[in-house]
C-alpha cells in the first residue's frame, strides 16, 4: 500500500496538468489544432481589419505619438473594447480566446492599438467585471465598451513595479469619503482615460493585504497626470505617472471588499499577462511577415535570400518560437475559460511570447540587413515595439518566479 | 414594407493572392489558396443590411452556389446581418464549370420560390470578371435591372438608381421587383462586429440542389487552355518620325 501511494504520488502532479487538458475531452486538444469556426471568423475580421485600418497608418501613429482615437470607436463597436463583457453590459460576451485572437491580430497590424485594447479589456473592464458590485458595473462598465471612452490601471509606483505589495499609495476614509494620496507611474492610456483602477494602502500594518482597490474617473479634483513618457515603442499609447494629492472619492468607489486590492491586482494581472501575450504574438508575427517577405524579394549572390541556408534557419527558428508561444497563449485563455487554474500557463505564455518577439524583431531586423535600420521598414517599429512585452504587466523575472513557484507546489513534498 | 432582397454572394479567390497557373494549364491554383467573399458582393450585402435598417426591406437572404466551403461565406453576409442564407449545393466537375448562365438560373428560380422582390448582386466577380449574372437574372424573371449602382433608393414601388457609365452617372427609375448589381462606390461594406458573428452562428443556412430548382447545371462553355498573361517585352526608343513608321511596318503594325 505505501508503495502504490508514493508511486502514485510520483506520477500524479505532473500528469495533473496533461489530465486537465485531456480531461475537459476532445474538444481541447482539437481546438489546439483548429479554432472553432466562429473564433475563426472573429480572428479573420480583426485581421481584415488591422491590415486595411491600422497597418497603413501605425508608422504614423507612432512618429506622431499620437492615440488612434478613430480606430477605437471604430474597435468599440466592432466589440473589440470589451470582448468579455456580457452583452447585457454593452459588450460583445465572447470568451477569452476570442479576446486574445482578436489583440493578437490587432498587434500585428499596430502595437500600441494592441495595447490599448488590451488594457482596456483586462486590466479596467476585468476586475470591475469581476469584483465590482451591479451598480458599480452599469456605472464603470458600459460607458467603457463603446470605444468612446478608455480605462487604465494604476498599480506601479515609482518606488516598486514587482514588489507591488509595498504601495506607499495612501487611502484614508473621512467621513463618507476615501483621501487618496500618492504617486503612480507608468500608467498605460492614462492620458487618454476617463477612469482607473488605483491600488492604495488602507492599512499600513497588514502590509499587502492591507491595500485596497479603488475606482477614480478621470479627470477628477485631486488626480493630476504627470508629462507623457517618452517611450522607446507603443508610442501611440500614452504612459505616465498619475499624481493624487488629497483626492476625495464617494464610499461606494471602493472595488471589492478592504484588503482585497493585492488579491484583485495579482488576479487582474494573471489575466492581462495573456492579452499581453498576445500583443507580443502579434507584434512577432508583423515581425516574421517583414522578414519572410523580404527574403523571398532581395536578392544576393545570385538567388533570393530565401534559398541561403542561413537566412532559413532564422526563419524557421522565428517561426517556432512564434507558434510554441501562440500554444501556449490559447491553452492557458481556454484553461481561464474552463474556469480552471491557469495562473502557471499564463506566466509560460507571456514569457515564451514576449521572449520570442523580442528574438523575432532581433531577427526580422537581421535577415533585412541595412534595410532593417531604417523607417523605410516596420521592422525597427516590431524591434522598439516589442521591448516592452518582457517589461510591463510583470517581468520575465517575476514569470519565473511565478512559474517556479507552481513548479515547486506541484512537487511537494 | 414587406420585400424581401436576395443578395447573391460568391466565394473567390482572395484579392491580395498572387495568382498562379496550374502546371496542367487546366485553370489557376485553388488548394490552399485563401478564399473569401467576392468584393463586390460585400458591397451587395451590406446594401442590402443598410436597407432592411432603413426599414425599406424586411428580410435579407444570402444565397452561394457551391460546394461546402461556400458556407463560410454565406456566414460572413449573415454576420454582416443578413437574416438566413441559402447555400445551392453544387460540386466536383460541375462547380469548376459553373457560370453566369447556370447561376442566373438558379437565381431567377430562388427569387420566384422565395418570392424576393429584389435582388442585389456584384457587377462582376474578381476570379471570371463576367459582368453577366445580373443581367442575365433580369432577363431569364422579366424583371428591369439597375447595373453598375453607385446609388440606389427606394420610392414607393420604384427605385431609382444612379448608375456608373463610360459617360459620366446616369439615373433611372424602375420599377419593383428588379435586379440590382453593385459598383465600387455604392457603399463601403461594414466590418462584422463580434456580436454579430455570434449571432451568425444561430442563423439558418438551407440546403437546396440545383434540380429542386429543377436547373440544369451542365456547362455550354469548355476551357480549353488557361496561361498566364504574356510577359510585357521592354520598349525601344526610336530618333524620328519616320524611324517610328518604319518599325511599326516592320512588326507589322501598320
Amino acid at each position: 500500500m505505501p508503495l502504490d501511494a508514493f508511486a502514485a504520488s510520483l506520477f500524479k502532479r505532473p500528469m495533473q496538468t496533461l489530465g486537465m487538458a485531456v480531461g475537459h475531452g476532445v474538444r481541447c486538444l482539437s481546438q489546439l489544432a483548429e479554432l472553432p469556426e466562429l473564433h475563426q471568423m472573429m480572428r479573420q475580421t480583426c485581421r481584415d481589419y488591422a491590415q486595411k485600418e491600422l497597418a497603413p497608418i501605425a508608422a504614423q501613429l507612432d512618429k506622431d505619438h499620437k492615440f488612434p482615437a478613430k480606430q477605437v470607436k471604430e474597435l468599440g463597436a466592432m466589440g473589440v473594447m470589451a470582448v468579455e463583457v456580457p452583452e447585457s453590459l454593452g459588450g460583445a460576451g465572447m470568451d477569452y480566446l476570442a479576446y486574445c485572437l482578436a489583440v493578437e491580430e490587432l498587434s500585428r497590424g499596430c502595437a500600441s492599438t494592441g495595447v490599448i485594447v488590451s488594457v482596456n479589456n483586462s486590466l479596467y473592464l476585468g476586475p470591475i467585471l469581476k469584483f465590482g458590485t451591479e451598480e458599480q458595473k452599469k456605472q464603470w462598465i458600459t460607458p467603457f465598451t463603446t470605444g468612446e471612452r478608455v480605462g487604465c490601471f494604476a498599480l506601479s509606483e515609482p518606488g516598486n513595479g514587482s514588489d507591488a505589495g509595498a504601495a506607499s499609495t495612501l487611502a484614508q476614509q473621512e467621513g463618507d469619503e476615501w483621501v487618496l494620496s500618492g504617486t503612480k507611474a507608468w500608467i498605460t492610456n492614462c492620458w487618454d482615460a476617463s477612469a482607473t483602477v488605483v491600488f492604495a494602502t488602507t492599512d499600513k500594518s497588514l502590509k499587502h493585504k492591507g491595500i485596497s482597490a479603488f475606482l477614480v474617473p478621470m479627470p477628477h479634483p485631486g488626480l493630476s497626470l504627470g508629462k507623457k513618457e517618452d517611450k522607446l515603442g507603443i508610442r501611440a499609447s500614452s504612459t505616465a505617472n498619475i499624481i493624487l494629492e488629497d483626492c476625495h472619492i464617494p464610499l461606494g468607489n471602493m472595488l471589492g471588499e478592504r484588503g482585497m486590492g493585492f488579491k484583485i491586482a495579482m488576479q487582474t494581472l494573471d489575466s492581462g499577462r495573456l492579452g499581453i501575450a498576445a500583443q507580443a504574438l502579434g507584434i512577432a508575427q508583423a515581425a516574421l511577415d517583414c522578414a519572410a517577405d523580404y527574403a523571398h524579394k532581395r536578392t544576393a549572390f545570385g538567388a533570393p535570400i530565401g534559398k541561403l541556408q542561413a537566412i532559413q534557419f532564422k526563419l524557421a527558428d522565428m517561426a517556432l518560437a512564434i507558434e510554441s508561444a501562440r500554444l501556449l497563449t490559447w491553452r492557458a485563455a481556454m484553461l481561464r475559460d474552463a474556469k480552471k487554474p491557469f495562473t502557471k500557463e499564463a506566466a509560460m505564455a507571456k514569457l515564451a511570447a514576449s521572449e520570442a518577439a523580442t528574438f523575432v524583431s532581433h531577427q526580422a531586423i537581421q535577415v533585412l540587413g541595412g534595410m532593417g535600420y531604417v523607417t523605410d521598414m516596420p521592422a525597427e517599429r516590431h524591434y522598439r515595439d516589442a521591448r516592452i512585452t518582457e517589461i510591463y504587466e510583470g517581468t520575465s523575472e517575476i514569470q519565473r518566479l511565478v512559474i517556479a513557484n507552481n513548479i515547486l507546489k506541484e512537487y511537494q513534498q | 414594407m414587406s420585400a424581401r432582397v436576395l443578395v447573391g454572394v460568391k466565394r473567390v479567390i482572395d484579392y491580395a493572392v498572387k495568382i498562379r497557373v496550374k502546371p496542367d494549364h487546366t485553370g489557376v491554383v485553388t488548394d490552399g489558396v485563401k478564399h473569401s467573399m467576392n468584393p463586390f458582393c460585400e458591397i451587395a450585402v451590406e446594401e442590402a443590411v443598410k436597407l432592411k435598417e432603413k426599414k425599406l426591406v424586411k428580410e435579407v437572404v444570402a444565397v452561394s452556389c457551391g460546394p461546402q466551403q461556400v458556407q463560410e461565406t454565406i456566414r460572413t453576409a449573415l454576420a454582416m446581418g443578413a437574416d438566413r442564407g441559402i447555400h445551392v449545393e453544387v460540386s466536383g466537375k460541375d462547380y469548376e464549370t459553373l457560370g453566369p448562365l447556370q447561376v442566373s438560373k438558379i437565381l431567377a428560380a430562388l427569387a420566384k420560390k422565395e418570392q424576393a422582390d429584389l435582388i442585389i448582386l456584384g457587377k462582376q466577380a474578381i476570379d471570371d470578371d463576367c459582368n453577366q449574372t445580373g443581367q442575365m437574372t433580369a432577363a431569364l424573371l422579366d424583371w428591369p435591372q439597375g447595373t453598375f449602382a453607385s446609388e440606389v433608393n427606394i420610392e414607393a414601388d420604384k427605385l431609382k438608381v444612379v448608375r456608373e457609365v463610360d459617360g459620366g452617372l446616369e439615373t433611372i427609375k424602375i420599377k419593383l421587383p428588379a435586379v440590382v448589381t453593385a459598383d465600387l462606390r455604392l457603399n463601403t461594406p461594414r466590418y462584422a462586429t463580434l456580436p454579430n458573428i455570434m449571432k451568425a452562428k444561430k442563423k439558418k443556412i438551407a440546403n437546396v440542389k440545383p434540380a429542386d430548382l429543377g436547373v440544369d447545371v451542365s456547362s455550354r462553355l469548355e476551357v480549353l487552355k488557361v496561361d498566364e498573361p504574356p510577359q510585357r517585352q521592354g520598349g525601344v526608343k526610336v530618333e524620328t518620325v519616320n524611324d517610328l513608321v518604319r518599325k511599326l511596318k516592320e512588326a507589322g503594325r501598320i
